[in-house]
């Protein structure tokens, strides 16, 4: 059926395509925009914008130069390297006008008229007003240019012919600034303008259907990130205990808060960047965040429907004492060296899946390099596939008195493949 | 009484399921390679390899180890014939206090077993857990691409201690 109905939304995007595609224009050489041009409080604002962006975190790679892309997303349609945007003339977006990046941002198509691909989460950039993008351009155009060429895209046929991408705005793309709520106050609007323009939240947070749009009926439901769960940050939100404004804005900020969890994987670049953005905006964003996760279920609520004496959790139980229980158990925590979430508030434990708790048993969670932050070490190796499913049911029955996760040792294996591949 | 297999050769120990295997190999086994730095899986410092693979010997009870394979910093060399690691680690002169290096050197054995030719950022990420607080990190590291080197150029990574 996925296979069908892949192969008919195709043939629909093609239709329009060859419909729209007239439609894009390139646009002939500009001069560069001087460094000198821009007013230093709005290059300021920029930077704040930039960073709840998030530009720098998809737009650079390890060890690379700041915004100088190269970074690889891998999707279900193949590998997309993030583009240079340093204001570099030849490589990066120098030549670029502030129209050029106001089209970018709000219709997705470059300075050369190609349409962009949704890696590029302009379904969300649309979302800002011309004055914030215009200030994010004086930022970006006044960072240091870095010559550097990225890789060429390698998608699957058919997704590497781009004016397909007409044909997925024409049925996914909804053009246009956001519009206040008026019923709402003015902090919660703000929060939502952030969250679901240029934060682009949704862009791991909500699922996505064959042809990677979001699900606009399941905003913010809960979707996936390099291999992580992205939770639900709506009604469904699995957290244990209701997150408070106070609660989000501390995590969103610092990366962790003491009755939900530590940001870990590819939320850590995310709060990495807004710990410089500030607090009254983030404040705005949690404000927003919270009342869609009103009224979600509190898990204490319920009661394990596994025993925790079958064999199995038994044998993860005895694996916890041996391995986990010197910084996590429950009872020694108060005036030990460590400092950890108790399990029992730990989202990830709560999450549909098990893919968060065995990302961070395996690998561990280390702190943004050169910062200080949660250290957890990781067990990959130290754990057959058999412990570790034992483990896993064990932290599931015990702490989130759910039902054991299935696939574990799939889902283990997955990420185990595709961290040393990463290395490769 | 539990068995063990440690550098090739089984071993009974008597000793509770939960103990980690850091205390049997120092205090039932006699073998003080491994140290005791944080218990935490903070340090590094008691690093040894099961099947193959760097773990914190502090956080792994030996009831996980029926049936798998532990290999230690004596299981790589003697001080009259040190294997290609530790040659290396003596050649850059890696340790200061010492304390660490037992720990890195079988971190960087697991390395060095699965991939004999890493790039310098693969090391420096693959030895991110170990801590050495005297400071000699760069010669650690030095060390490390050393003996990739040599194991490249003539012995492999685990050279046969059985003929001796």
């Amino acid at each position: 059926m996925r296979t069908r109905s892949l192969l008919v939304g195709l043939a629909m995007s093609a239709v329009t395509a060859a419909v729209s595609i007239e439609s894009v224009s390139g646009q002939a050489p500009a001069a560069p925009a001087a460094k000198r041009s821009f007013d230093g409080a709005l290059i300021a604002r920029g930077a704040e914008l930039s960073a709840i962006g998030g530009c720098a975190g998809c737009h650079t790679q390890r060890g690379g130069k700041s915004f100088a892309g190269g970074l690889p997303l891998k999707t279900p349609f193949g590998v997309i390297y993030s583009t240079n945007i340093t204001p570099d003339l030849e490589t990066g977006i120098g030549a670029w006008a502030e129209s050029d990046f106001l089209r970018v941002m709000h219709d997705g198509i470059d300075r050369a008229g190609r349409n962009l691909y949704p890696a590029f989460p302009f379904d969300h950039f649309t979302r800002v007003t011309d004055d914030d993008v215009k200030a994010i351009y004086a930022f970006i155009m006044t960072r240091d240019p870095a010559h550097s060429t990225v890789p060429a895209n390698r998608l699957v046929f058919p997704m590497n012919f781009r004016p397909l991408l007409s044909g997925w705005k024409t049925l996914y793309f909804d053009r246009g600034v956001y519009r206040r709520d008026p019923t709402r106050s003015a902090e919660w609007n703000r929060g939502a303008y952030l969250v679901e323009g240029l934060g682009h939240c949704g862009a791991c947070h909500t699922p996505r259907n064959a042809f990677g749009a979001e699900r606009k009926n399941d905003a913010l439901g809960g979707g996936d990130a390099e291999g992580w769960h992205a939770t639900a940050l709506d009604a469904s939100s699995p957290a244990p205990n209701a997150w408070t404004v106070d609660q989000l804005t501390r995590y969103l900020r610092r990366g962790h808060d003491d009755s939900h969890g530590t940001a870990a994987g590819p939320m850590s670049p995310v709060v990495h960047e807004l710990s410089e953005v500030p607090e009254e905006d983030v404040r705005a964003m949690a404000t927003y965040l919270v009342t869609l996760m009103a009224g979600a279920t509190p898990a204490f609520a319920r009661t394990s429907p596994t025993s925790l004496d079958d064999s199995r959790i038994l044998s993860g139980a005895a694996i916890f004492g041996g391995t986990c229980a010197t910084c996590h158990d429950e009872s020694a925590s108060a005036g030990s060296s460590v400092h950890t979430v108790p399990l029992k508030l730990a989202t990830s434990i709560h999450a549909p899946d098990p893919r968060n708790v065995l990302h961070i048993v395996l690998e561990g969670i280390w702190p943004e390099p050169g910062e200080k932050g949660a250290l957890m070490p990781g067990f990959e190796g130290a754990l057959t596939d058999e412990q570790l499913a034992s483990l896993l049911a064990y932290l599931r029955v015990h702490f989130a008195k759910g039902a054991p996760w299935p696939d574990i040792s799939r889902h283990a294996r997955d990420i185990i493949q595709h961290k040393h591949g990463n290395e490769r | 009484m539990m068995e063990l297999n440690v550098n090739g050769k089984a071993q009974t120990v008597d000793a509770a399921p939960n103990t980690p295997l850091l205390y049997v190999l120092r205090d039932h086994l006699a073998m003080n390679g491994a140290k005791f730095g944080c218990g935490l899986g903070q340090c590094g410092a008691c690093t040894v390899m099961v099947d193959g693979n760097a773990v914190f010997s502090c956080l792994t009870p030996i009831s996980l180890l029926a049936g798998r394979k532990v290999k230690t910093v004596e299981g790589l060399g003697t001080m009259a014939d040190p294997g290609p690691l530790q040659r290396a680690f003596i050649d850059e002169q890696a340790a200061q206090c010492g304390y660490c290096i037992a720990g890195m050197i079988m971190r960087a054995q697991a390395l060095l077993e699965r991939n004999p030719s890493p790039s310098d950022d693969e090391i420096r990420r693959h030895m991110m857990p170990n801590l050495c607080r005297c400071g000699t990190q760069m010669r650690i590291f030095r060390a490390v691409r050393r003996a990739a080197q040599a194991m490249q150029a003539g012995a492999g990574p685990t050279p046969d201690r059985s003929r001796a």
